[in-house]
């Protein structure tokens, strides 16, 4: 499995209230929460991002609440994967459970720049930076974790077992 | 290897004799909690499994807390969602509108949570029922769902940073300046996936509300869990609030600790968290002639009854600043009636402020006390990122109830003593 597409990049400490606001926690509608995702962080995101986009970060991303509205708006939004220097671990267990993939990698975090074009092999952990023709060793998901994914998360998962 | 209080009660609940720190475990669970918010989704999550029902239905607890009385219509349609759900698995822990509080103030004191249990929430400040003793912590609406379909979540078994409190607080500084010192010193990721285990004498000398309020913002340092050993006083507490057998767990003399941090009470001074983190801390003589419009006392950090206390001790008689919006938050209907029946509330009113029902509103920028561009707002809520109370140019300032009434007071940030 692999994700392939440009990057936005952020800093530390991205919060999940910037990430999706809960002023529009009254939905849970994924298109309606895609519609606004980083808006408080970046207003043209939504208007910039394309299918297959990723999101690169540096520590602490997803920190704050536990609304799982948040992958969701990131994943609804296009974006095929999330790579960050660590991540908070609320947003972790629901970027899983939601069939988001994440990549806990410094190296990549440090590495990359907005804009950059990025390929991921979720089998390796090997993120590789095309446009600055450089690689890095991310962490490859445990077995569990990639049939989460390819699931397309926990609940069908749990149901195909 | 001697293990955590935390690892302990994983184990426990794993059926396991130990557990080591990075073990991956799947845990029995004593209690799924979900809100307004949160539940929707996982109800939604849940249907689409091939599941009968729920696990339990008096493990489960379902608050109406964030947009509630309902703020529109959409909000108005989650809370059908969840009472529909609620009435058809008959869930006993259902609490809605007349019952509802806010969750993580509602459930100690209706003795949901009790020493040595494992719950799951989908809030991230489910923490907070570690100031009992028991292992909490926040996930998010897919692991509710399983949770409350299956009675088990998988946990990876966290280490632990011990913090060691000693000494006496003196009058005004309380729970809130300790945890914000704490956030201040380690950082909004300083425990991240780890577990925050409160040690020392100087555990005696916080009431149980301090105690909720440090386990309560552990999040903010990025733990798993915060967590305090049970003595006298937490069984008291839970003697008069439940019925539930609880079990207390002891850390071992030889658990290991990546981290020791001592906090000395006596040393301690009121302290401010300035825009945009938690960790941005100032202490109260730090913080310079900062003007404010707004100031909210209340939410699932303090809104309780000794907060209220202690921010009507300071309003009694006085006069909120001229300009002011002081907005004064129980967090559940027996706090509500006892500030009533102390006479807080009269206190509250005669000094200018507005009490509301319960509600987690202006804490997440939901509605009752969004900011708009350009204003600040000195809060005892427990975030303040970019945006979270209203218009993302916006200013939040955590505190104290001391230091949020005695702000209230002057119209700048300030201590009780320079009244």
């Amino acid at each position: 499995m692999k994700a392939c597409g440009s990057v936005f990049k952020y800093g530390d400490n991205v919060d999940t209230d910037v990430i999706i606001p809960a002023r529009y926690l009254n939905s849970s509608d994924p298109k309606e929460l895609a519609e606004h995702c980083m808006e408080d962080i970046d207003k043209d995101f939504v208007k910039k991002v394309k299918k297959g986009d990723l999101i690169v970060a540096d520590k602490n991303f997803g920190c704050g609440s536990s609304r799982e509205h948040a992958p969701i708006a990131i994943k609804a939004a296009g974006v095929s994967c999330v790579i960050a220097d660590t991540f908070a671990r609320i947003f972790y267990r629901n970027a899983i459970n939601i069939g988001l993939p994440i990549i806990e990698c410094p190296d990549a975090a440090a590495g990359i720049e907005a804009g950059d074009e990025v390929e991921v092999d979720f089998d390796t952990g090997i993120i590789t930076n095309k446009t600055k023709n450089t690689t890095f060793q991310g962490q490859p998901f445990p077995e569990f974790m990639q049939k989460i994914i390819a699931s397309e998360g926990l609940v069908n998962y749990i149901n195909q077992k | 290897m001697g293990m955590t209080m935390t690892q302990k009660i994983l184990a426990a609940h794993a059926g396991l004799d130990s557990v080591c720190a990075g073990q991956l475990i799947e845990a029995d669970l004593d209690l799924v909690l979900g809100n307004d918010i949160t539940s929707p989704v996982a109800i939604h999550e849940m249907e689409k499994m091939n599941t009968d029902g729920v696990f339990h239905k008096d493990k489960i607890a379902l608050v109406l807390d964030h947009f509630v009385p309902n703020k529109d219509i959409k909000s108005a349609e989650h809370c059908k969602c969840v009472r529909e759900f609620a009435c058809k698995h008959e869930i006993t822990n259902y609490f809605d509108v007349g019952k509802m509080g806010i969750e993580h103030a509602l459930l100690p004191e209706q003795g949901l949570t009790v020493a040595g249990d494992v719950i799951i929430g989908a809030d991230s400040h489910t923490c907070t029922y570690g100031a009992l003793g028991a292992f909490s912590t926040g996930v998010g609406s897919t692991d509710m769902a399983a949770g409350m379909a299956t009675g088990k979540a998988w946990f990876k078994v966290p280490a632990a940073i011990k913090v060691n409190i000693t000494g006496k607080p003196s009058k005004w500084v309380s729970g809130k300046d300790v945890i914000l010192h704490l956030i201040g010193q380690i950082g909004v990721d300083g425990a991240l996936y780890k577990s925050l285990e409160f040690t020392g004498d100087g555990i005696a000398n916080l009431s149980m509300d301090d105690r909720f309020t440090i386990a309560n913002m552990a999040i903010e340092a990025g733990a798993k869990n915060g967590i305090f050993p049970v003595d006298a006083l937490a069984e008291e507490y839970m003697k008069e609030h439940s019925k539930r057998p609880y079990e207390i767990y002891e850390s071992d003399e030889d658990a290991e600790y990546e981290q020791e941090i001592t906090i000395d009470l006596a040393t301690l001074k009121s302290t401010v968290a300035f825009p945009h983190l938690p960790e941005n801390t100032k202490t109260i003589d730090e913080v310079g002639d900062i003007s404010i419009d707004q100031v909210v006392i209340g939410s699932c950090t303090n809104g309780r009854i000794d907060d209220l206390r202690c921010a009507a001790e300071i309003l009694k008689g006085r006069k909120v600043a001229e300009g002011m919006r002081v907005i004064i938050i129980p967090a559940t209907q027996n706090i509500y009636l006892q500030a009533m029946e102390e006479g807080l509330l009269k206190t509250f009113i005669e000094a200018g402020a507005i009490v509301s029902t319960p509600t987690c509103g202006p804490c997440l920028g939901g509605y009752m006390g969004i900011l708009a561009a350009g204003e600040r707002c000195v809060s005892t809520t427990n975030r303040n990122f970019v945006g979270r109370m209203g218009h993302i140019d916006s200013e939040i300032y955590l505190a104290s109830p001391a230091v949020a009434a005695a702000s209230a007071v002057t119209g700048k940030i300030s201590g009780p003593e320079e009244l």
